[in-house]
């Protein structure tokens, strides 16, 4: 469906990076569009029924339609033939009216057929599509975090738009289409038979040919046509790539260099396709000519069996119109074979994905989390995003109800990891995390994040207006509430100056607003929802005086009356809050305030001690 | 109209090729003609004169006949093919070329999403009119016509009996695609809505937990794909009853042939040998006419599609080149705004009269609220917009008197949002400097402090960066649009907020990367920490646009203006003081 891969960045920040595969449900192929299957993958057929069975009833009155159809479709030289031998040649005009008339029919029969078979098997595959779509899309959401971390957002999306899609077809079209078009050409094969055995054997020697040369042209044509899909991607993600990054190539004048690189791209693209081309044109004339191949061995042999008083001229006419029905079967079955492949590759991997438990899910007696004051306690936390590489080591900490601590730390020291197992995105391996002296294993997730507010470090905006966004956690309130969440963080202020006010749509990735701005519309978010724990990331962007000042104070009134957690960057948030955690290396290294842990000379006084007294001096150009 | 002989013009390259590929048309339709006929009279022989020598001398001639169409529909085939890509190959280039050389002024107003679906959608609705549309309907219309006439010189009543069905049923083909089309449109657009719902869910599948939200999700989604659904059904309805009425409609002829065809047989008016032709004939017809509704919706697809290519092929660049313009060799560095003001709107300028000058070699720091100018005065120093009003001279000459290339050689800039390419860092490294050797790139790096990070990597300086490959944080993305430019090694630096507050250790890192780049430039600083810019030779302070202080930091402290207001207040939020105060 997508023609170009765009703008799906990598999806998170501050995670773990996405390096190991492998583990934790990360799947395995990297680029995986167009492996092919075996033809039949029990595995895959295994699996279908599940899906068939609610629409049965419309597949049953599809393939009915298809059988409708083919049925019809051969009777008609039948009829030709019998018209001719029977009554043209015999001079009978009441025989000829009827047979016109059986003709009309049989053509009457083909359109119902027909109709049939494209309502009915279209909407089944409609159906099935929706079903494996919101299945698929619900499965990703129960997924934990940790999933994301190892699975990359483009990748997820073609397994649930191609994949499935191709699945579709595969239970719709391929292998009905298979079935019907075998049956068609034995049906056929049998009419020829009965109606003269010696000239449809005759025949029917071209039929192995076509089949042979189908086979082998689709082998070369699928090679071919997979190197037009990989040329025309890397066109589009050049073409792409350098209209995003068009500042940079004329700020450092690369414009013709990368007009060249791409005319090099375009141009294997143009090979690729002008090959595929030459065996796209190949195709038809094959047919024809085999066709008239046949034509010949009619004129010929059936022409002298005429003659001879073996055969009836009838015989020939009905041949004729045979062997044109003949051919669309065989090519047909000769581009289902890849069809097949893919459609199976694509089932295995929609259901290995489907196959992924959850490896967080409610234990089977988890009670609802009841109103909590909001004490954090971790009791000796180990954790690891995968064995044997643990990022948190033996974290004893109790954070009381409304209190605010700030947690520091290099990157990589574990802030973004202690925090998360709050919320329960990820399982702590050891010890155990509390929230009001419930483990939070034993309640509910939906329960347990009800309580917890978060706001990620880049603000994340859906597509939607901003108050929207605003309600997005607590979709019940008012547009009162909403203006007041956003007046207590300060945001309301830009929010009305803007052209539309609350109702400025902000687009992909909240593309209008500046990141300060798209900061507030989060903190207005999380206000609204009113969590009793707050954990917040907070930005590094840069903002200006003004909205640091702004944010600050929106911080604050945030915190109130809540425990809050926050991973502070700046020095003036660290000085804001009660207690400053400092992780080394996924140990807490250093806990105080901020007199006291600058008097201890340790890490704290090493990242913001020296950053405070930087500030009062010059810094550039020394 | 004037839209496809413009596009035409694209294809003008290959009229040659065209041409071959008509007359292979041509060719395979004449030959297509004979077989019929052959098969026909064939029937007649049978039935009469018994002449078995005929039978084999039309066999051999209907093999020949088709072996020869085989070939020339081949030959068309393909040359059409050929040259649809071709032209498509070019549209593409024109594009691209096109957009490289747009200034910023265009590419600020459009969206990457709208140029991509040009690039895309639009070149491959041209491409397959060049394919199948050029060809195809003047096909239909040659073999209609000589069909006709072959079927009229054979039995006059019969013909008209026939065709008359034919100018209906396409007439109703066409009908049905102008229906079907806008359908098969929107179920694009909810098909493209329900990808963005889907991709959006599951990149701020972050926020979507953290407030338990995946009910509500699953239900939005659900929703989409429900409207999908429903859209799907409606064209599969469409189509379900159009498609097989046609191949019915189609049948009719046939069967009215056969019938009064058939009585003409019986009182020897016509022979069976000419009533199988008239049959064979007209099977011919039926699947152009069927086409016609697909061709004629192609062409009008393909106009629309035209338009929006040309209209970026026909955008001119608001920044040109002088003819005539010099070649700048090395600058000196010395930058002089005269008098300059910047707006896309006469009526609201972004910029109004700034008139500085600086001597090479200074530090000039940039300051003011966002929307003041800054990043404009930056943005206009390597000519990326061109000045409303004034002049900016670099080493006393006009920017616009120079050639782009020279001009911006010799200015580097390190923007706000670094955007890096999908390739190694090597690669992106060395961007601007193709020449550069890895020496050169690892002493920018070096200098950058970037090195010690990509000696860590396993794959070095070959790491792929980019969605591929290894996420950059913020600092070391900035370190390597630093040494980025450090390797091109400008003359002039311009510097917009490469300071974001990262963490400490990060920030001093960049900060001495920066000293070293800045050193012996003509350097812009663009910054909300004040701290860093306090040695700067000159302050320039905006505020809507305007200059409203100038100076260095002592004579702007002594003024107590709004430098030192903001000054002030950042010095008290770095020390905390303003915690107290609640």
């Amino acid at each position: 469906m997508s023609m170009w891969h765009g703008g799906w960045a990598g999806a998170h920040r501050g995670g773990p990076p996405p390096t190991s595969r492998g583990q934790h449900g990360a799947l395995d192929a990297e680029y995986d569009g167009d492996i092919l299957g075996a033809p039949y993958d029990a595995r895959v057929i295994r699996r279908l029924p599940k899906y068939l069975a609610p629409v049965k009833g419309w597949l049953a009155l599809g393939t009915f339609g298809i059988l409708l159809r083919s049925a019809a479709s051969l009777l008609v030289p039948f009829l030709v033939a019998i018209t001719t031998d029977r009554f043209i040649l015999t001079r009978d005009f009441s025989g000829l009216n009827i047979m016109v008339i059986a003709f009309i029919g049989a053509n009457l029969f083909m359109w119902l057929g027909q109709y049939l078979e494209s309502l009915f098997l279209a909407y089944a595959g409609e159906s099935i599509l929706f079903r494996l779509r919101t299945e698929m899309f619900d499965h990703l959401h129960r997924q934990p975090l940790s999933f994301f971390d190892h699975n990359k957002v483009g990748k997820l999306m073609s397994r649930v738009q191609n994949d499935i899609s191709q699945v579709q077809e595969l239970v719709t079209n391929d292998i009905i289409s298979i079935i019907t078009s075998a049956l068609m050409l034995i049906a056929i094969a049998a009419f020829m038979i009965a109606m003269n055995p010696s000239l449809a054997l005759i025949t029917l020697v071209v039929v192995p040919a076509l089949g042979i040369i189908m086979f082998i042209w689709q082998k070369y044509a699928l090679r071919a046509f997979l190197r037009v899909r990989e040329a025309i991607a890397q066109v589009n993600d050049q073409f792409q790539e350098n209209i995003s990054g068009v500042r940079v190539a004329q700020s450092m004048s690369r414009e013709r260099v990368n007009i060249q690189q791409f005319e090099g791209v375009n141009q294997a693209n143009l090979r690729a396709n002008v090959g595929a081309a030459r065996l796209q044109a190949m195709m038809m004339p094959t047919v024809e000519i085999l066709t008239n191949v046949a034509f010949a061995i009619v004129l010929v042999v059936g022409g002298f069996q005429v003659l001879d008083g073996v055969a009836k001229p009838g015989v020939m006419l009905g041949f004729l119109l045979y062997i044109q029905r003949f051919f669309q079967p065989v090519q047909e079955m000769a581009g289902l074979y890849t069809e097949l492949q893919r459609g199976m590759a694509s089932g295995n991997r929609i259901f290995e994905l489907l196959d992924i438990r959850p490896e967080i899910t409610d234990s089977r007696d988890a009670i609802e989390l009841p109103a909590v004051k909001g004490e954090v306690r971790f009791d000796g936390v180990s954790f690891a995003y995968e064995p044997g590489n643990e990022i948190l080591h033996d974290i004893n900490l109790k954070i009381n109800p409304g209190e605010t601590v700030a947690i520091i730390g290099r990157t990589g020291a574990g802030k973004s990891s202690l925090t998360g197992l709050i919320a329960r995105f990820y399982e702590v391996e050891k010890g155990k995390i509390t929230i009001d002296g419930y483990d939070i294993r034993s309640v509910s997730q939906q329960s347990l994040r009800r309580q917890i507010g978060v706001v990620p470090q880049e603000p994340f905006l859906f597509s939607g207006t901003i108050e929207e966004n605003i309600r997005y956690g607590h979709p019940g309130s008012d547009h009162d509430d909403v203006v007041n969440a956003a007046k207590a963080v300060g945001a309301h202020e830009f929010i009305v100056h803007l052209e539309e006010g609350y109702d400025t749509s902000v687009g992909e990735r909240g593309g209008s607003l500046s990141a300060g701005q798209r900061q507030l519309v989060c903190l207005a978010r999380a206000m609204l929802a009113s969590p009793p724990i707050l954990i917040l990331d907070e930005a590094t962007s840069s903002v200006d005086t003004t909205t640091e000042r702004i944010m600050q104070r929106s911080l604050r009134r945030l915190a109130k009356g809540r425990t809050c957690i926050i991973i502070a960057h700046r020095l003036s948030t660290v000085t804001s809050t009660d207690r400053i955690i400092a992780l080394e290396h996924g140990r807490i290294v250093e806990m105080g305030t901020h007199r006291e842990l600058l008097a201890k000379r340790g890490l704290y006084y090493e990242m913001f001690g020296a950053l405070a007294a930087q500030d009062l001096q010059p810094g550039l150009a020394s | 109209m004037k839209v496809l002989l413009r596009l035409g013009i694209f294809a003008r390259k290959y009229w040659g090729l065209l041409a071959l590929a008509f007359l292979c048309l041509l060719a395979s339709t004449a030959f297509s003609l004979i077989v019929p006929r052959m098969l026909g009279r064939g029937i007649d022989v049978v039935l009469s004169s018994g002449d078995r020598s005929f039978l084999v001398v039309a066999a051999a001639v209907v093999i020949g006949a088709a072996v020869l169409r085989g070939l020339t529909g081949y030959g068309n085939t393909y040359l059409a093919q050929l040259v649809s890509q071709k032209t498509s190959y070019d549209l593409r280039n024109a594009l691209f070329e096109r957009l490289q050389r747009l200034s910023f002024a265009y590419h600020d107003k459009v969206q990457t999403g709208q140029l991509m679906s040009r690039a895309t959608v639009d070149v491959e609705a041209v491409r397959i009119f060049f394919g199948m549309g050029l060809l195809g309907i003047p096909q239909t219309v040659i073999l209609f016509i000589v069909i006709a006439t072959i079927l009229v010189m054979m039995d006059w009543k019969l013909a008209l009996l026939s065709l008359l069905f034919m100018p209906a049923i396409a007439w109703r083909a066409i009908k049905v695609s102008q229906r079907l089309v806008p359908i098969w449109l929107k179920v694009q657009q909810l098909m493209g809505a329900l990808g963005t719902t889907l991709q959006e869910s599951l990149t701020g599948v972050r926020v979507v937990k953290a407030f338990a939200n995946e009910q509500g999700e699953s239900r939005k989604f659900s929703t989409d794909a429900r409207v999908l659904y429903d859209t799907d059904i409606d064209a599969t309805r469409q189509m379900a009853v159009n498609m097989p009425m046609m191949l019915f409609l189609l049948s009719l002829p046939v069967s009215l042939i056969l019938w009064y065809g058939g009585r003409q047989v019986i009182t020897q008016q016509l022979t069976l040998g000419d009533l199988t032709q008239f049959i064979l004939y007209l099977g011919m017809l039926a699947s152009p006419v069927r086409r016609l509704g697909f061709l004629v919706m192609n062409l009008s697809r393909t106009v629309s599609a035209g338009q929006r290519i040309l209209e970026i092929l026909d955008t001119e660049t608001q920044v040109k080149e002088k003819p005539g313009a010099v070649e700048f060799g090395k600058v000196k560095g010395q930058v002089t705004f005269d008098n300059v003001s910047f707006g896309y709107d006469v009526m609201s300028p972004t910029l109004k009269n700034v008139t500085f000058d600086v001597q090479p070699g200074k530090l000039v720091a940039l300051l003011g609220g966002s929307g003041s100018g800054k990043s404009t005065i930056a943005n206009l120093i390597p000519r990326f917009y061109d000045v409303s009003a004034g002049r900016i001279m670099v080493d006393g000459v006009d920017v616009r008197d120079v050639t782009l290339n020279s001009l911006r050689r010799n200015v580097g800039i390190v923007q706000q949002d670094i955007f890096l390419f999908s390739a190694t860092i090597r690669e992106n490294i060395a961007y601007g400097a193709l020449n550069a050797s890895m020496e050169d790139i690892i002493a920018a790096s070096k200098a950058a402090h970037l090195h010690d990070f990509i000696a860590g990597l396993p794959e070095g300086y070959d790491t792929w960066v980019g969605e591929r490959g290894v996420t950059l944080s913020g600092g070391e993305k900035q370190r390597l649009a630093i040494a980025r430019t450090l390797l091109v090694n400008p003359r002039i630096l311009i510097l917009d907020d490469s300071m974001s507050s990262v963490d400490a250790q990060t920030e001093r890192l960049i900060r001495e990367a920066l000293a070293k780049l800045i050193k012996g430039r003509t350097t812009f600083i663009i910054t909300h920490r004040l701290p860093i810019i306090r040695n700067a030779d000159l302050i320039l302070m905006l505020k809507n646009g305007e200059i409203v202080e100038k100076g260095k930091h002592n004579e702007l402290m002594a003024k107590r203006g709004l430098y030192h207001q903001i000054y002030q207040t950042q010095l008290a939020a770095s020390e905390g003081k303003e915690l107290a105060e609640e």
